[in-house]
């Protein structure tokens, strides 16, 4: 929410493979039930692509789900990438007090949020994305039992995304590829050597 | 002398064992103690690094920063390098735990080092240069709301944390919430911290950890960017306050070890309490079963 969004072309895809219409499901429930459980105004799964070093909304629910999904933003900056970085849940209240809340960011959402709840999408050692909760009810923020309930929630959503979308299998960086090719080609000419 | 050492300067010399060597020849010099518990000072000449998002530089609740420093990333070679900056915050984060610490030990020196912003640090690699390098300035404590569930950093942080505690630089660290694996929180070399739920500003131990301390981390109020103040809640804000507990601590004692340091802290907790004490005759064993 509060990182600096680029300007929107088109939804761009997803990492680890976009187009599959049971992640989208899943996603999409996972923001429905997390605004529902909190009585937010709005909830989101931001999900970290490595490779373009961005956060991707992948599903929102509520305040901007007709135009923020596919939007991407730099994945170091805001308190979601800190959440990313950190693996730590965090609540930040009374941000419209904030005068510079990112505020240009935030306008950008067309939506500025006075209280926001994130937890880091963590499953087997892996930081998958940030959930967001935005303007929970006032009962439920800022209570630590809260937070601990968000974080679980968000873990129990990475195992499901984690078992909806594996990884793919993963690619060599290039200088490993050429380690590999070189492996190969010599493995090859000691085969030829033998026979 | 039949010591074996690392053949390191004189003064700085590992020592690895004692042959021919004595109490004699190891003097140690401790600070006197006190019979009312740990004394508390204001924090004066105890250097703070705070390893985070950065500080917004002029913050009224922060004050003047004795350095200001990020970790660069050079994606060509790979390599991190860590550089002066004036960038500031990039969240806000950063600028809560300096705030925390100056509230709690106004005199200690801060430093920052930004180990987000300038790419997705997430991975571990940005994180452990940022570290590595505060340990190499020897700040008395390194506060760090920050770890990685990265398993293949987990040597690497483990060294530098158990290099870090011989060398009398403490590492304070956020623990997660859940039960999630993450370093280097997890090591017994640094002190790692959990919220609590009271009001009060006291610190818990935990005789049951990993986790070692808990401390307000609920709607705390803290500074935030554009010179502003919001609340938060969250592991990542108890952590900076016994990073500012132990600098008032350590302006108190600063001969204190980090071992030291811990025990301080374990007697001051507000769930620690002394069992009184059973006075036995000369040379009779005591035995707590049955007392």
């Amino acid at each position: 929410m509060t990182p600096r969004t680029e300007p929107f072309t088109a939804p761009a895809p997803l990492p680890g493979g976009a187009g599959d219409a049971r992640r989208r499901e899943l996603l999409q429930s996972v923001v429905e039930v997390a605004r529902a459980i909190f009585g937010a105004a709005a909830g989101s799964v931001l999900l970290l692509d490595e490779e373009r070093d961005e956060l991707v909304f992948a599903a929102v629910s509520g305040e901007g789900e007709e135009f923020l999904v596919g939007r991407r933003f730099p994945a170091g900056s805001g308190i979601a990438g800190w959440v990313a970085t950190s693996g730590e849940p965090v609540v930040v209240d009374d941000l419209t007090a904030s005068r510079s809340f990112d505020r240009s960011v935030a306008e950008s959402t067309e939506y500025v949020p006075d209280a926001l709840m994130a937890a880091p999408l963590v499953s087997d050692g892996r930081v998958l994305g940030v959930l967001e909760v935005l303007d929970p009810s006032p009962q439920a923020r800022s209570g630590l039992p809260e937070l601990d309930l968000l974080a679980l929630f968000a873990r129990q959503a990475a195992t499901a995304l984690r078992v909806v979308s594996p990884d793919p299998p993963a690619a060599l960086p290039p200088s490993r590829r050429a380690d590999a090719l070189r492996l190969l080609g010599s493995l090859e000419q000691l085969l030829r050597e033998s026979a | 002398m039949g010591t074996t050492t690392t053949g390191a300067p004189p003064g700085t010399a590992l020592t690895w064992s004692l042959r021919g060597r004595g109490p004699d020849d190891l003097p140690v010099v401790a600070d006197p103690a006190v019979p009312d518990g740990p004394a508390e000072g204001a924090g004066r000449g105890v250097r703070v690094c705070v390893v985070d998002s950065g500080v917004e530089r002029d913050h009224p609740l922060v004050g003047p920063l004795a350095g200001s420093w990020v970790v660069v990333k050079d994606e060509a070679t790979g390599e991190a390098e860590v550089l002066p900056t004036t960038t500031g915050d990039t969240c806000g984060h950063g600028t809560a735990c300096a705030g925390i610490i100056r509230r709690t030990a106004p005199e200690c020196e801060i430093t920052s080092v930004r180990v987000l912003g300038e790419r997705f640090s997430g991975t571990g690699d940005v994180l452990l240069a940022g570290l590595r390098w505060a340990v190499d300035q020897e700040f008395d404590l390194i506060n760090l709301s920050l770890s990685t569930t990265r398993t293949r950093f987990a040597h690497h942080l483990h060294e530098l944390a158990d290099r870090a505690y011989f060398a009398r630089t403490v590492l304070v660290a956020s623990a997660h919430n859940t039960p999630v694996e993450s370093f280097p929180w997890r090591f017994a070399s640094v002190l790692s911290v959990g919220s609590h739920q009271e009001d009060d500003p006291v610190h818990l131990y935990n005789p049951s950890p990993p986790v070692e301390f808990f401390a307000p981390g609920q709607n705390v109020t803290v500074p935030w960017l554009g010179g502003a103040t919001i609340r938060t809640t969250g592991n990542s804000f108890a952590t900076p306050y016994i990073t500012g507990l132990s600098a008032r601590l350590l302006s108190a004692r600063p001969r204190m070890t980090p071992f030291q340091l811990k025990s301080a802290l374990y007697l001051s907790a507000a769930n620690v309490t002394l069992a009184p004490r059973h006075h036995l005759p000369a040379g009779e064993a005591s035995d707590d079963s049955e007392n």
